[in-house]
């Protein structure tokens, strides 16, 4: 006997439609013991070959579970793989090395102390959640620690390496959900009439139950295996599932498993869905229904065919239905010892099966009671609709074949083979090639119709429930008895029932149990199961992990020309927006400094620019700013606010004229999309007759802003064709000529900081060289770059408020404290009747600046201004140390009462203390004269 | 996620596009009564049926135009430039709906599931 046999014990010799390759056999623990198994085993399939009948506990009671289904639904094998939890066993590949845990046990898989819950099911029934650890409310946490090492679930690790996720688009004619012999049919017919066929198999082979079938049903899956291979047309994606259908057949698709990426979400817009899901079968409700040993037909089938496993020695089966009956043959062929079929259509029952860690014995309708240690049962089919009813559908109950079938469905989405009727292969093969041919000629919106088939609803027996009680959902351990007092406490809908049992709610998400639990239901409530109705079906139709929702990130992220210089430089970096900007290089307060006292240059790419060209941009200017813009002349900058038509400010920045026709407009930097939306808005919709053209240019310029009283001497060294000489080149104007040997750059004396200060704009292709040119050029004046931070402290000394730091969703124009801008005297601009109404009404919060008295406090911004107790009367929205006047500094709203200059009013700090702080004269701390920037 | 045929670029995916709202016609500023402007910027008829409502390509060809959508089903059938506009619909009005002009753009918020 080879080491093989004796390692395990339950391997059949070669059957014809194995799975598995004898000559690759790979090892692997389970819990820390060494098994193993070949190349084509599933974990689950390797384990049982090797002995194994109990895989893990039950989620409540703590029950021993072994296969029930042996597919990736089966519940009793969700198992920790290395460092992946809850791993569907009966579906994951077996693969080398891998160490195998079950998980839900404590201490061990034999000996789980919390089987005792067993004992005192009677008190964790139907709603125990919501009854038993709610009162005193108190000890909820308490309850909470406990209860969470009771539940299922394996381990994770922070420490775990990241995988790698991926995602892609896909644009095919027709998605064939399922490859079974209908969805393979329905793909190759859909090729044959001209489509792109995306055909998305669960499982890791394509063929569905012709895979596990006989002689014949091998035959012709060879068959349809050839003619896929064959067919260039058709994109193949196994170990996948279809797990969304949204608006305009948008899919999901997760594909499991790629050699080079662990996850990949596939976004598919698909002009027409072929729905191929095929048939679930369901479990057999009776006592006893969850021993290990009493499992489905197919997981019979499976077993033996694909894994070559033997799945017990001593069976009693019972069929309502041939495939049954083929359970049967294939254990009789293979030497297991059939010891009674039970034939549901000749009214023949199973009652119960007794065991512990496996099972024993069952009890029959007619009294007998038969030794075995397996138990087959075939009662029926479930179709899994998810798709469908994510496409709108409301599938209908037929009772003569113990099934739901589809009712109406959109155009675009089309169901075939067993989920769609009844009917041997041929019909349902049939019913698949018209089908796909349709599904084709929809797609290209063109041909004549092809006419589908009917597929009758076959008959089949309604057995949904035995006499005895048994469980209904496998995952949550919810029983028959459970939804019964359930129903008798009135939770007679089924969406009741299923939120206060929690019966279809594990992660087999009904599947299984949703047909069984709606017919125990219907019986305690008298109703018939079509009038009890399904629980709904949503997305996703197959767990999702959050790896393949996040990865890969395909958000782009911006960086100026001079990044590289940043990073090299040691730059810390701050996201603002898309954008990734220096906050600073080394201390703030020192890059502050080296401002005021010699000359420093700041990265501000981001600041948006829009290229304004046409005779009636004036116009334009007019209606979009709150200022006047008429009389701007060739060479002149100009300060602009803009408010929305509810008044509220919306931008700011400045705009200067370059030549007759020809403007550049700035706008901050978190705004620049907003408002070139806005500028195109208004040219496309509400003045379509003016003549602009706007060519957005934020990225098509580096922009650097050089400060200090030292910047003029700088500039002289690197400037040609511009007489800097103030006289010549005055504060807000702006000039063209070459900088650094580049020419066509843009310089606008203009003063964020409050400084003497150039602002250059350079063809971003030459940034880098120009601002390393400024900063070699300056090292003798003592150049120093600074960053944003520096910056938002400089123009708070200097009282510049930002729009959505020191404005919100509510600040009206006049409430920022800019009244000197707003002209109401224009015929017409954004906004303008708000701003007519808030001068009138005078009750309006406003922008002020505030200094804390004791100059050494810095109230965190968003702190509140207060009055007596409790009223809120403002609060600070900037806040800084002023480097410049060494105390702290601040721009706040307050209400209209206390906006007089010297005002003291009161501010809370988060800790509860509460300091005074006097409103200043006005917004600017430092200069507020203006005389260093003009100089 | 639905498809919306923009008329110049074809039918794309809607997360492309901003929706603008209903055309709606901005009042004289000069005579306007604060009840008639703020009719303007907030009223809405927010109809279940057959509506006309402007959009905006935002991430293609950044035009907007005109669309005739049922609010129920999410049906366009059809969709407009400027000087197609059908006989008795709006030109295009209506820009001041600015909820959904933010720096984050299309792809931050909502992803297919």
């Amino acid at each position: 006997m080879s080491l093989t046999a004796v390692a395990a014990p339950m391997r059949l010799d070669a059957q014809p439609g194995e799975v598995i390759e004898r000559g690759r056999p790979l090892s692997f623990r389970w819990n820390g013991a060494p098994r193993v198994g070949f190349a084509g085993d599933t974990i689950a399939s390797a384990l049982a070959a090797s002995g194994v009948r109990v895989f893990s506990r039950s989620f409540k009671y703590h029950r021993p579970r072994g296969l029930l289904s042996a597919s990736y639904h089966d519940p009793g094998c969700m198992l920790q793989v290395d460092d992946e939890p809850n791993v569907r066993g009966a579906h994951r590949r077996l693969r080398d090395g891998m160490d195998v845990a079950s998980q839900n046990t404590w201490p061990s898989l034999r000996f789980d102390v919390r089987a005792a819950n067993q004992l005192v099911g009677r008190f964790i029934g139907a709603g125990f959640y919501y009854k038993t650890f709610m009162k005193p409310q108190v000890l909820l946490p308490a309850y909470q620690s406990v209860l969470k090492r009771f539940s299922a679930g394996g381990r994770t690790s922070p420490d775990d390496p990241r995988d790698y996720y991926d995602k892609r688009y896909a644009h095919p004619d027709v998605v064939v959900a399922g490859a079974g012999p209908a969805g393979i049919t329905a793909a190759l017919a859909a090729a044959e009439s001209g489509a792109q066929v995306l055909l998305v198999e669960e499982e890791h082979d394509l063929g569905g139950h012709l895979r596990w079938g006989g002689t014949e049903d091998l035959a012709r899956l060879h068959q349809l295996r050839d003619l896929i291979a064959a067919q260039p047309a058709i994109e193949v994606m196994t170990n996948s599932v279809v797990v969304g259908r949204y608006d305009g057949n948008w899919l999901a698709i997760v594909q499991r498993e790629l050699p080079h990426a662990c996850e990949r979400l596939v976004k598919a817009r698909a002009k027409v869905l072929v729905v191929a899901a095929g048939l679930i079968e369901r479990p057999y409700v009776f006592q006893g229904n969850d021993v290990p040993g009493v499992m489905l037909s197919t997981a019979v089938r499976r077993l033996i065919n694909l894994h070559a496993v033997r799945p017990g020695h001593r069976a009693v089966v019972l069929s309502a239905n041939p495939e049954g009956d083929a359970a049967a043959e294939d254990l009789a062929r293979i030497g297991v010892e059939v010891r009674r079929v039970l034939d549901v259509r000749r009214g023949e029952d199973l009652v119960a099966a007794r065991g512990g860690g496996g099972v024993r014995s069952v009890q029959c309708h007619d009294g007998a009671r038969i030794d075995c240690d397996l138990v087959v049962t075939a009662a029926g089919w479930t179709a899994p609709t998810s798709l469908l009813n994510m496409a709108g559908d409301k599938p209908v109950y037929v009772a003569e074949a113990a099934r739901f079938l589809p009712s109406r469905l959109p155009d675009d989405v089309l169901p075939t083979g067993g989920i769609a009727g009844t009917g041997d292969t041929d019909a349902l093969i049939a019913h698949a090639r018209a089908t796909g041919a349709e599904a084709a000629r929809r797609a290209a919106g063109r041909g004549e119709a092809v006419r589908i088939p009917a597929l009758p609803a076959g008959r089949h027996p309604e057995h949904f429930i035995g006499r005895t009680h048994g469980m209904v959902d496998f995952s949550e351990d919810v029983s028959s008895k459970d939804l019964l007092s359930a129903a008798r406490e009135g939770y007679d809908s089924v969406e009741l029932v299923k939120r206060y049992t929690t019966v279809t709610m594990g992660p087999v998400q009904g599947k299984l149990e949703t047909v069984n639990a709606v017919a125990v239901l219907s019986r305690a409530t008298g109703r018939t199961i079509g009038e009890t109705g399904t629980t709904v079906w949503r997305p996703p139709y197959a767990p999702v992990t959050l790896g393949a929702l996040a990865g890969r990130i395909l958000e782009p992220v911006r960086y100026s020309p001079m990044q590289r210089w940043h990073e090299a430089h040691g730059a810390t970096p701050l996201v603002a927006g898309a954008w990734i900007r220096p906050d600073r290089y080394g201390d703030p307060a020192q890059e502050v400094r080296n401002v005021r006292e010699r000359v420093g240059i700041i990265d501000v790419t981001p600041l948006g620019k829009l290229d304004l060209r046409g005779p009636d941009v004036p116009r334009l200017l007019n209606l979009l700013y709150v200022n006047k813009w008429s009389k701007l002349d060739v060479g002149r900058v100009r300060y602009g606010v803009m408010c929305a038509e509810d008044g509220v400010v919306l931008d700011d920045g400045v705009t200067g004229r370059l030549g007759e026709d020809r403007y550049l407009m700035s706008t901050t930097s978190s705004g620049a999309a907003t408002v070139w939306e806005w500028v195109e808005g208004w040219l496309q919709t509400e003045r379509p007759d003016w003549q602009v053209h706007v060519i957005p240019m934020t990225t098509g310029y580096a922009s650097m802003n050089v400060a200090g009283p030292r910047s003029r001497e700088l500039l002289q060294r690197v400037t040609e064709g511009v007489d800097l000489d103030p006289e010549a080149f005055p504060y807000m104007h702006v000039r063209e000529g070459r900088v650094a040997g580049v020419d066509d750059c843009f310089m606008w004396r203009i003063g964020f900081t409050g400084e003497l200060s150039y602002e250059i704009h350079a063809p971003a292709m030459y940034g880098l060289h120009v601002w390393e040119t400024l900063l070699d050029v300056g090292d003798d004046l003592g150049i120093k770059p600074f960053g944003v931070e520096a910056q938002r402290i400089m123009r708070l000394e200097k009282g510049h408020a930002i729009v959505g730091q020191d404005t919100d969703g509510l600040t009206q124009a006049f409430g920022a404290g800019i009244d000197w801008a707003i002209k109401l005297d224009k015929d017409d601009f954004a906004g303008k009747p708000e701003l007519v109404w808030q001068r009138d009404r005078d009750d309006y919060f406003v922008l002020v600046g505030l200094q804390p008295e004791d100059g050494s406090v810095v109230p965190p911004e968003a702190s509140q201004i207060v009055e007596g107790r409790n009223v809120i009367v403002g609060r600070v929205t900037s806040s800084r140390m002023s480097p410049t006047l060494g105390r702290s500094i601040c721009l706040g709203f307050v209400a209209p009462h206390l906006r007089a200059a010297g005002t003291r009013v009161t501010v809370q700090l988060p800790d509860g203390r509460r300091i005074t702080a006097r409103v200043t004269e006005q917004h600017a701390h430092v200069d507020p004269e203006g005389v260093r920037m003009r100089g | 996620m639905i498809l919306l045929p923009c008329p110049w670029c074809g039918p794309r995916n809607v997360s492309e596009f901003r929706y603008v709202g209903e055309p709606r016609r901005r009042p004289d500023v000069a005579t306007t009564t604060p009840q008639q402007w703020r009719a303007y910027l907030y009223n809405h008829t927010n109809a279940a049926g057959w509506v006309r409502e402007q959009w905006f390509h935002r991430t293609g060809c950044r035009q907007y135009f005109g669309a005739e959508r049922h609010t129920i089903t999410d049906e366009v059938r059809r969709t407009w430039r400027p000087e197609q506009a059908p006989a008795g619909a709006e030109p295009l009005l209506g820009v001041t709906d600015r909820a959904a002009t933010t720096e984050a753009g299309p792809d931050a918020g909502g992803d297919v599931l």
